[in-house]
């Protein structure tokens, strides 16, 4: 990738301290972020998807912890910043939109206020100009008639508007990067696709950068430039969205898509990776997909794959594909 | 679909929720409006819509989980609805439920052992050693190990769960099973495993199923005939190979467009999407209830409720159905 | 700013899902196959709670003690504690009498010792039949409603309106005092709020799938209610339990120390303070006493109380 890098997230380790032992939740995982592109992360409950996200936004808490790497901002490094400086970063730079907006929203408060509020927060205005440039966001990310709207509360929107607000308050300052967890897993197939179209037309607009993480191999398809598929806490495939789906290399990858019912074919039976994600606290010493991968031998069982390069930017965490050149700087 | 059998058939069924307001101006949920449908005998029929259209009130009102408005819902023949609960009950062992949450719909505190013993137990099997065996038999059937035996709920993965629940639904050997969402809380790669199971039980007990789901794709898998619902209401119904090759309810064609498809090659960057929200329940449209998003909507659809229109084998409630 | 006001809540949300967590219900790890057998049994319960709160750890060992103590009287208090002995009355406390003696020369630890038995008693019995009964009727009008839940919960209402320590005297006067009076007493006034918690719980549980799945089977109403709703209620029943006894006890002793409740010579706590009131400034012990093992025994129930809710109830807490 030749584009500028916004984003740049190096080999980050995040644990969790439990009880019952150290958790590796994202081990070792490397990302990075063109400008005004959309990265998809996919994988399955468990993987890690949403742990990067925290630990990148600095809302990891305890007993969680970014152990290990590096998260550079434009530049800056933000991995070990204090609390008050993460809160001129965080809104202002990077945002975050959630799975259910209605945990995120303050019942109490009409959403036009919250958004008026988060403007107040971050930008020196008059009150009468923030509340001008909440209507205008509301405009812009679709939302019909803005100037009644702005005085709803949350519980009187539809969920597909409540996300819209919240993307619309995600994007108050122009972020140069914005990360949205599940935005579109609580909502209806329908609408989904409209709000799958609003990012897509806010990121090409405003040269926002995305960070989409998603199960769904569908709206990764459709929305994504470039996708990291993780896999019990690591990056199993990393590659282009058509190199993806069209020359998909590692095993849990191909697994994963033949394991999606299609529309446009009538199959008896699904293919189904059998087993199931192995425990974090205990993983195979090998390959952590080795449990399941029909194809492990006994190398598998035994080391850690590296991230392979297996093509123009495309990588691979697997030894069918080893090669010199390794993404992840081993 | 002529020679088979009908195993189950719902003729104008109403389910109505009052939510309060006031004497004068009472507020209901139209959760199911005037339903007419037909389930065959081994068939999996499809239940498709969004949040809010009624298809889970539907399924539970067919099998009495919820006591319906009005309407009738007839099975092999039989009329259940006005059945006193005593002659009811030996009917409703035919009829089963999976759930979606397979964290909601396991007690946390009973065993695999005890949960999948209690619909025998209720049907008044007492012998110990055949309990066991019946209970171990129907745990290998939907590949749960034996050793699991004794276990509770949370020692189970969401997949392992979904499996213990329909291993309860099945121990009866009912005829029809309702499955609402069986899939939709679980992880794609476990999706395709319980898929798959609840395939093979349909074969092996001729099972019929009434499959409620939202996800088009699981659903073109799993069904025979799909029946699209809209605000309480049905658009269409039809065989799926049909439905999905050519939709004749303008929204069974924008849900089919809405789906994002694992192929970055069928991006829907320049398709037709619905505008607007699904509205109210509560305060339905006049007429068409799907006029309001329909933009092929014209005079009539405000005013008048679309009949059903028989078009081959497939029914749809249209005004005006698509055309290829 | 965006959703940074609840993102604690968000975090642990999200920590729930990905890791399954220490969150309200254990739920191990997404797929934790080589994790099957690591059930939470009552003995992991047990260690986190000694783990968590030191506090109410402590206050169990000091509970069981007191039990101990209570069970085994006759071996642990030194002397007998209806022996009079004109000749030792109130002496300060001393290596013979560490508690000092009183107006009529009995031994003031010994009474003590003694008085938890019935101090003991009456925290348990009366919360027992109280809570049995709150029990059935909460469940009783969260799972029927309509008009049983009305009456039941107007009658919950007037029982809660009304002073609970004045409803007790009442009975007292009408019935008399001793100890099998202030059972009957006690139990009839403090169902109400068991009834109402049992119904919150009750209301939220039978939505549940699980019960809706037992109704789909055609399992019967109460089977439904003791088999499914009451196990689940346990957990907050137990928390109750643990809270409803210090307040058994405060009210034995107030209404002892009116004069409604133990009759002299019986050694119950509440009696003593009143017996020791006269003696206040001359010889304090004899009223200090008594009271510092009331509070003892109700703070380490609070405590422990407190401790179980944590560890056994994490949605009563968030509550």
């Amino acid at each position: 990738m030749s584009e500028s890098i916004v984003l740049d997230i190096r080999n980050l380790k995040s644990h969790f301290f439990t009880a019952k032992g150290e958790v590796p939740a994202v081990d070792g995982v490397s990302i990075q972020v063109p400008a005004g592109k959309i990265i998809g992360i996919v994988g399955e409950s468990g993987c890690g998807k949403s742990m990067t996200a925290m630990s990148v936004m600095g809302l990891l808490r305890y007993p969680g912890k970014v152990v290990d790497g590096t998260i550079t901002l434009d530049g800056r490094d933000i991995t070990h910043l204090s609390p008050k400086e993460l809160s001129t970063v965080r809104g202002n730079e990077l945002s975050m939109i959630f799975q259910e907006p209605m945990t995120s929203l303050n019942p109490v408060i009409t959403v036009g206020r919250q958004v008026r509020e988060a403007i107040l927060l971050h930008q020196k205005v008059s009150r009468d100009e923030a509340k001008k440039r909440v209507i205008e966001i509301f405009r812009e990310v679709g939302i019909p008639e803005p100037e009644k709207r702005y005085n709803s509360y949350p519980h009187q929107l539809s969920g597909g508007l409540r996300q819209r607000v919240m993307i619309g308050m995600a994007m108050v300052c122009k972020p140069k990067v914005m990360i949205a967890d599940e935005p579109t897993t609580a909502l209806d197939v329908t609408i989904e696709a409209q709000i799958l179209r609003l990012m897509k037309k806010l990121c090409r607009e405003q040269g926002t950068s995305i960070i989409l993480i998603t199960h769904n191999m569908g709206v990764v398809a459709e929305t994504c430039d470039y996708v990291y598929v993780m896999y019990a806490g690591k990056v199993m495939e990393q590659a282009e969205t058509f190199a993806l789906f069209e020359n998909t290399s590692h095993p849990y990858t191909q697994g994963l898509l033949k394991s999606i019912p299609k529309l446009n074919e009538k199959a008896e039976r699904l293919y189904t990776i059998e087993g199931v994600v192995p425990n974090l606290l205990h993983l195979p010493e090998g390959c952590n997909f080795c449990t399941r991968c029909t194809e492990a031998d006994a190398r598998c069982r035994k080391e850690k794959p590296a991230l392979y390069q297996a093509g123009d930017g495309h990588g691979v965490r697997c030894f069918k594909y080893e090669s010199e050149v390794q993404l992840d700087g081993k | 679909m002529e020679n088979k059998k009908v195993l189950l058939e719902a003729k104008h069924l109403v389910k109505e929720f009052p939510i309060g307001g006031t004497k004068k101006n009472p507020l209901t949920v139209h959760a199911v409006s005037d339903v007419n449908l037909e389930i065959y005998e081994g068939e999996t029929l499809a239940l498709v819509g969004e949040s809010g259209c009624g298809k889970s009130t539907l399924g539970r009102t067919l099998i009495r989980l919820l006591e319906p408005t009005s309407g009738e819902v007839f099975f092999e023949g039989e009329e259940i609805t006005s059945m006193t609960a005593r002659e009811f009950a030996q009917r409703r062992r035919q009829m089963q439920i999976i759930f979606q949450d397979p964290y909601a719909s396991l007690n946390p505190r009973m065993s695999v052992k005890e949960i999948i013993a209690e619909p025998l137990t209720t049907y008044g099997m007492k012998d110990k050693g055949e309990l066991e065996n019946r209970i171990k038999d129907l745990m290998k059937k939907v590949g749960i190990p034996e050793e699991f035996y004794n276990r509770y709920p949370h020692q189970f993965s969401g997949g392992q769960r979904q499996r213990i629940g329909i291993a309860r639904a099945i121990a009866l050997n009912p005829r029809l099973i309702i499955c609402d969402e069986p899939v939709s809380a679980l992880d794609v790669s476990i999706q395709s495993q319980v898929l798959n199971l609840l395939k093979d039980l349909q074969q092996e007990y001729s099972l019929t199923y009434l499959f409620i789901s939202h996800d088009l794709s699981v659903v073109k898998f799993i069904a025979d005939r799909v029946c699209v619902m809209f605000l309480g209401s049905i658009c269409e119904i039809g065989s799926t190979e049909a439905l999905y090759e050519q939709p004749l309810h303008p929204y069974t064609r924008f849900l089919l467009n809405a789906i994002p498809k694992a192929d970055p090659r069928l991006r829907t960057e320049e398709k037709e999407l619905l505008s607007g929200e699904i509205p109210s329940p509560v305060n339905p449209p006049s007429g068409c209830r799907f006029h309001t998003r329909c933009p092929y909507a014209r005079e009539i659809c405000s005013r008048e409720a679309p009949g059903c229109k028989q078009v081959g084998q497939r029914q749809v409630f249209c005004h005006f159905p698509l055309e290829k | 700013m965006t959703g940074m006001k609840t993102d604690l809540n968000m975090h642990s949300q999200v920590l729930e899902a990905e890791l399954g967590g220490n969150g309200p219900e254990p739920e191990g790890f997404p797929g934790h196959e080589g994790e099957l057998g690591e059930a939470d049994t009552w003995m992991d319960k047990a260690k986190t709670l000694v783990r968590q709160n030191k506090l109410a750890a402590f206050s169990a060992v000091v509970i069981v003690l007191i039990i101990l103590a209570a069970v085994f009287a006759p071996l642990a208090a030194p002397y007998d504690h209806l022996e009079q002995s004109l000749a030792d009355r109130l002496q300060t406390p001393s290596m013979a009498h560490w508690l000092g003696t009183d107006e009529l020369g009995r031994d003031v630890l010994s009474r003590i010792i003694y008085g938890a038995r019935i101090s003991l008693t009456i925290g348990l019995v009366p919360t027992l039949i109280s809570m049995a009964i709150g029990t059935v009727l909460g469940m009783a009008a969260g799972f029927y409603g309509g008009k049983a839940d009305f009456i039941i919960m107007r009658l919950a209402d007037v029982m809660l309106a009304f002073p609970s320590l004045l409803l007790a005297m009442v009975v007292m006067y009408t019935m008399g005092g001793g100890l099998i009076n202030i059972f009957i007493a006690l139990s009839l006034i403090n169902w109400a709020s068991t009834a109402r918690v049992v119904r919150a719980q009750t209301l939220s549980l039978k939505e549940k799938e699980y019960v809706e799945a037992a109704r789909s089977i055609g399992v019967k109403k109460w089977t439904i209610m003791f088999r499914h709703i009451l196990p689940n209620c346990l957990p907050s029943l137990i928390v109750l339990f643990t809270l409803n006894i210090p307040s058994a006890i405060l009210s034995e002793a107030s209404l002892s120390f009116l004069g409604v409740g133990a009759q002299p010579p019986s050694a119950s706590w509440g009696l003593m303070v009143v017996r020791g009131k006269k003696y206040l400034f001359s010889e304090p012990w004899l009223c200090i006493a008594p009271s510092v093992a009331i509070m003892i025994v109700v703070l380490a129930f609070n405590f422990l109380g407190d401790g179980l809710r944590d560890v056994l109830d994490p949605y009563l807490k968030e509550q």
